[in-house]
């Protein structure tokens, strides 16, 4: 299980600042986060500790289990960008 | 990093209570531990787009405001003054003697024009005031549209355009859950409009919609969404995998059934607008077929060919982005559109001399481009280089406190204080609990100065 970032992300970074594992991309440090639509989580390395969802000052952040079916989509998305992302970096 | 010691605090006025303006006085206040933040507003309201821009149905990234409003508070160096507009209500000169610095974060809020025959027409407006008057800016309230035509058209792909869209076509079913404001409720329950159709003036790959904002399209059941005059066949594999994944959320709306609804959205590619059509008001648009030219510098521009089309629309909305006016006593780069500046420092574009102690912030420094946490890093930027002045001894005060309160007194405006706009917020969301809505804005400025001045009550209900 991970935790997943929704398309209502408006960028903020709050996650960014707190993940313990550095699995949110891309960073404000990194390459393409100027340009980013929104940021997303390597569910591989997300260690399940819910500091990002705390953090995130819009409740864009949930639990994979919580994802309602229409919102199911962002689990995928989420896997696949954020590790295009650090294929770019 | 924390500031040296100085003799006095730094008293910095920050103009415009938007993302940019509240993202800088929070990373002030907690990068410098006695520093005060004066947080000036023409509105006696905070938010700038996120509260009057942002559109209803996505009014959960609303909270982004009241979020970094607290953290600002918790400081107990922070002040609101709602309701009073710098240039107007005090000068800027007046603004500089009272405070060690001052940051102008005051946003871009006007439209760009097409520049093409038509534009005044009745029925031709610009995005940037039917956003303000759907999201109920009291500047904006009075304005009136007819939605008794079909068909709308709306020029331009960015998400502003998409905005636009989804307010025409989302219905009032669904609009009725939102913090719409109540008279564009009420005016959108009675159109008639049937289909939006979208202009982007080059292809799918150059569009600026966000892959949420797709997706967003893909998962609605409110209307069906067709795309026209495509050219993503000329696109290779895309190297960038945001864009790679925007065209293949392009490629799922194509492929995306037909749904029986009644209301459409048309993306068409590929088409400038040449000429708004109409006699009394707006009965259509002319477009022209467009290629892609690859300049120079790599950039694929659109060229108009020589087909044309006419759309008939009663309705035009121009969505090509956004263009400010400078702030009295500032410098402005007309071309830009940004008041000059070097990491936030604002310079005379002419001699090249720094403004001393003015910086800017968010649109007004980078122009009308990013989203809401786009202005974060903007934001600490330009805090960043405060606080070098600050520490090289270059920002002074004249001024004490008890002058600026006087000034503030004496400035003739009616201002709003912090709790003044919580009363606000209150009032707002009392009004939609009692209709089933998260809010019921206040849109008139009288209603919401009486909101504001009401006493603190009703919170034990
Ligand atoms: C229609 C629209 C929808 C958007 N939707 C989203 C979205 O869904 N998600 C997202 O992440 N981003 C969105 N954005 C982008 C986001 O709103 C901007 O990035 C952001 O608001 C810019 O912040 P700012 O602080 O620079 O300016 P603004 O938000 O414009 O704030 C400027 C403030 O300054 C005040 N002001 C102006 N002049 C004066 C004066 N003379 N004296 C005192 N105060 C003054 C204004 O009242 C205003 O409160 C949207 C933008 C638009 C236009
Ligand atoms: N996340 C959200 O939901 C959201 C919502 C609203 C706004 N925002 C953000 O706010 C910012 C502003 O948005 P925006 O939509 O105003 O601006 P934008 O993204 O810059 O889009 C402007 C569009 O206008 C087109 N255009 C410019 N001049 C034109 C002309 N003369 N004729 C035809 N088309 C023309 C541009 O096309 P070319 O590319 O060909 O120049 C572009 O497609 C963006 O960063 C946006 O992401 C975000
Ligand atoms: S998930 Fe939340 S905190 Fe993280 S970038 Fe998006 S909006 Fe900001
Ligand atoms: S849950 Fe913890 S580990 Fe996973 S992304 Fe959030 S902060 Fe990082």
């Amino acid at each position: 299980m991970a935790y997943v970032i929704l398309g209502t992300c408006i960028n903020d970074a709050a996650c960014v600042d707190v993940c313990p594992v550095a699995c949110i991309h891309p960073a404000p440090a990194e390459a393409g986060f100027a340009t980013a639509d929104m940021l997303y989580i390597d569910p591989q390395i997300c260690i399940d500790c819910n500091a990002c969802a705390e953090a995130c000052p819009i409740n864009a952040i949930v639990r994979e289990q919580d994802l309602t079916p229409k919102l199911l989509r962002y689990k995928t998305l989420n896997a696949e960008m954020a590790l295009a992302r650090s294929k770019v970096a | 990093m924390s500031v040296p010691n100085q003799a006095a605090a730094l008293r910095v006025a920050i103009v415009g209570a938007g993302p940019s303006g509240l993202y800088a006085a929070v990373e002030l206040l907690r990068r410098d531990a006695r520093a005060t933040v004066e947080l000036y507003d023409r509105q006696p309201c905070f938010g700038g787009l996120v509260r009057s821009g942002v559109s209803p149905d996505h009014a959960e990234r609303r909270r982004v405001s009241a979020f970094y409003e607290r953290l600002a508070l918790a400081s107990g160096r922070f002040r609101f003054h709602g309701n009073v507009e710098i240039g107007e209500r005090i000068s800027h000169a007046d603004l500089c003697h009272h405070h060690d610095a001052v940051i102008y974060a005051s946003g871009l809020s006007a439209d760009r024009s097409l520049g093409i025959a038509g534009e005044d027409l009745p029925g031709s407006h610009a995005a940037s005031d039917f956003v303000a008057w759907y999201n109920g800016h009291p500047d904006h309230a009075q304005r009136h549209y007819d939605f008794d035509h079909e068909r709308a058209v709306v020029v331009g792909n960015g998400n502003v355009a998409l905005d636009v869209a989804r307010m025409l076509l989302l219905g009032a079913a669904r609009l009725r859950h939102t913090d719409i404001a109540e008279h564009a409720l009420q005016a959108l329950a009675g159109s008639r409009i049937r289909e939006v159709v979208i202009l982007g003036r080059r292809g799918p790959a150059q569009a600026s919609f966000t892959a949420p904002e797709l997706l967003e399209l893909i998962e609605q059941d409110e209307f069906e969404v067709v795309i026209e005059n495509d050219n993503s066949f000329q696109h290779p594999a895309e190297a960038d995998p945001g864009i790679a994944l925007r065209l293949r959320l392009f490629e799922e709306i194509r492929r995306r059934p037909g749904s029986a609804g009644a209301r459409r959205l048309v993306l068409r590619f590929l088409a400038t607008p040449l000429e708004i059509v109409g006699g009394e008001r707006v009965t259509a648009i002319r477009v022209a077929d467009n290629e892609l030219v690859a300049h120079a510098d790599g950039a694929l521009r659109a060229r108009a060919g020589t087909s044309t089309h006419v759309i008939d629309a009663g309705l035009v909305f121009r969505s090509v982005g956004y263009r400010g006016r400078p702030p009295a006593g500032l410098p402005f780069d007309a071309a830009t559109g940004v008041v000059p500046n070097r990491a936030g420092r604002v310079f005379d574009p002419r001699g090249g001399d720094q403004y001393r102690g003015v910086y800017v912030a968010g649109w007004l420094k980078r122009g009308p481009r990013g989203v809401i946490g786009s202005n974060k890093p903007c934001s600490r930027e330009t805090v960043d280089a405060l606080l070098q002045d600050a520490a090289a001894g270059k920002l002074e005060c004249v001024a004490d406190r008890d002058a600026l309160d006087a000034l503030l007194a004496e400035c003739g405006a009616d201002r709003v204080d912090y709790k003044g706009w919580k009363a606000i917020d209150e009032q707002e969301r009392l009004n939609g609990l009692a209709c089933g809505r998260p809010r019921v804005k206040l849109v008139e400025m009288t209603d919401l100065l009486a909101a504001a001045r009401a006493p603190a009550r009703r919170r034990a209900a």
